[in-house]
């Protein structure tokens, strides 16, 4: 089941593997257009409450100055009792919390039990330090476990917190700022939520980089209830009318009905071939 | 060797003059030879003085203007201000860093500048002595003028960016950034910006530095589309903000100061001091 072949070389299981870097650096030189990162420039946020974790995100994507999705998903799915939030660049954020999401229930089918925060938390700054901080994910973990709720962030080079509450993204200081002024202990739902909102509000109405809706993910023991938007709070101006020109805005000088005759053909194939049919 | 008794023969005090090469570490002859040799290699040669420029090391072309002032050496973090009803209040931490060394735990960074202006300033700290000289005497000619005009925050704050911009524009700015509050002719609040570049605006709310990115947002959540903050909310939204910047700026402090201008009256509280609560400490325990 597990045997390298010719065919299918594995990826090598120890030291760090550059190899995609070589080949990178040779299409870019036979003229290749490199495909530009798209960052997310982002406010991302959690805190523990009393009964578990809400997690926060904000919705915009950003190509440089351009807002590259105004509605982008930002809260990724690893597990059942697990949500991570990702800052940072788009791809990057994706495709790391898809491969420790398939890891992850991997190893809880090869275990038979669900896996504690912490493994997520091991597998994804384990897989982050090895690529040195390429990778450009800054990550915020939280989830419910045996253990209790859990809040951790990730940086890119790998480093990790555990904390009641954390922000990341370029709008961190502003969501932050709203925490440090707000944050208690063992805060009902409701409060939760508003306080989370706010501090991605702060970071939307703050920060260039951050914008559009509120998504919020609230993790119990119970399990995980995803609310996307939580909060509209960038709606687009409605149109206060319509701007098509009326009827008679051009003169209308002279009018001629004709009428046409049309006759419709169909033409239906037949397959009279001898190859049809029983022999 | 040479000895070189001074005239007099009274000094203790001997000069020994050694051959440059023997206490020099590298051996470069070049410029010995243009500065020590005093007359032409080749007598006949007429007198040329681009042979006897001095070509060694530490040498600077003078090309470009003076620009003493590229980085700021002992500066100060954030100022803020923010407008209320009938006046505005700034506020701003009592350290000087020198680095990331909290070198000054007691330097005051607010000033009073006459009865209707006050100001605060972030960066160099040196820059903001040299303004708050030359603005006190301003203020002392404009006093022995004595023809009932006063300059009050509009006027200060025009001024203020005049001198940056033209400092910026010689490439010699003066790394500072102030925040410039009083009443306009009309007796509204006026609450100004300006920093070492020469930028400059006004607003209801007004932070310099780190805590533009911390104590932005919380101000304009509680103050935009609201009415005028009275006085203790707007205290007490200063004070929560100092906080917020204590925590997160690394170049903050616990002590701080707090300037309130209303008509007719400055009042600077100086012993303030940031309460911290440190609870936080006890979650962020090793992860499992």
């Amino acid at each position: 089941m597990s045997a390298a072949t010719a065919l299918a070389p594995q990826p090598s299981t120890t030291g760090f593997s550059f190899d995609n870097c070589q080949r990178n650096a040779a299409l870019e030189s036979s003229g290749m257009a490199v495909p530009k990162a798209v960052k997310t420039g982002t406010t991302i946020c959690g805190i523990v409450f009393k009964d578990g974790v809400i997690l926060g995100a904000d919705t915009r994507a950003t190509d440089g100055s351009t807002v590259a999705s105004l509605n982008c998903q930002k809260i990724h799915y690893l597990a059942p009792n697990m949500y991570c939030c990702g800052a940072g660049t788009a791809a990057d954020t994706e495709q790391t919390t898809k491969l420790i999401s398939s890891n992850l229930e991997l190893h809880s089918l090869n275990t038979g039990r669900q896996a504690p925060l912490s493994t997520a938390l091991k597998m994804l700054a384990q897989m982050l330090f090895k690529y040195q901080g390429h990778i450009s994910a800054a990550l915020v973990l939280g989830g419910v476990d045996r253990l209790g709720p859990h809040i951790y962030s990730v940086h890119p080079h790998g480093s990790v917190d555990r904390l009641p509450y954390v922000t990341m993204g370029s709008g961190s200081l502003a969501a932050m700022a709203v925490f440090e002024s707000r944050y208690r202990p063992n805060m009902e739902l409701e409060e939760g939520k508003k306080l989370v909102r706010d501090a991605i509000a702060a970071g939307i109405f703050n920060d260039l980089g951050s914008g559009t809706n509120v998504d919020l993910c609230v993790i119990t023991k119970d399990g995980a209830q995803m609310l996307r938007p939580y909060d509209v709070a960038n709606v687009k101006g409605a149109r206060q009318e319509r701007y098509r020109f009326k009827r008679g805005t051009t003169a209308v000088l002279k009018t001629r009905l004709r009428k046409f005759d049309v006759q419709e053909e169909e033409v239906v194939s037949m397959d009279t071939s001898e190859a049809s049919g029983s022999a | 060797m040479m000895w070189k008794i001074p005239e007099g023969g009274h000094s203790p005090l001997v000069f020994i003059k050694i051959p440059m090469f023997l206490c020099c570490g590298h051996l470069d002859f070049k410029h010995l030879t243009s500065t020590m040799d005093l007359m032409p290699l080749q007598a006949s040669q007429p007198f040329d003085p681009s042979k006897y420029r001095y070509t060694g090391p530490n040498v600077q072309p003078r090309q470009l203007p003076n620009t003493r002032s590229q980085a700021p050496i002992t500066t100060g973090t954030s100022v803020i201000g923010l407008q209320f009803d009938g006046g505005v209040m700034i506020a701003a931490d009592k350290l000087g860093s020198y680095g990331s060394l909290a070198r000054y735990q007691n330097i005051g960074r607010l000033m009073r500048v006459n009865d209707h202006v006050i100001l605060g300033c972030t960066g160099d700290y040196a820059d903001f002595q040299f303004l708050r000289d030359i603005i006190d005497q301003k203020m002392i000619d404009e006093e022995c003028l004595d023809d009932g005009i006063v300059t009050r925050a509009p006027a200060l704050h025009c001024w203020l960016t005049r001198v940056l911009y033209n400092r910026r524009s010689r490439f010699d700015p003066l790394w500072t950034t102030f925040v410039v509050g009083g009443l306009d002719d009309d007796g509204k609040p006026f609450l100004g910006f300006v920093d070492k570049l020469g930028t400059a605006y006004t607003a209801p709310q007004i932070v310099s530095g780190m805590g533009g990115h911390l104590a932005t947002p919380l101000l304009r959540e509680k103050m935009e589309g609201q009415p005028p903050l009275s006085e203790e909310a707007a205290r007490e939204l200063l004070i929560r903000c100092m906080t917020v910047c204590y925590y997160r700026d690394c170049r903050a402090f616990s002590k701080f100061q707090i300037a309130t201008l209303k008509a007719g009256s400055i009042k600077i509280e100086d012993d303030l001091e940031v309460k911290g609560d440190w609870e936080v400490a006890h979650f962020s325990k090793e992860h499992a």
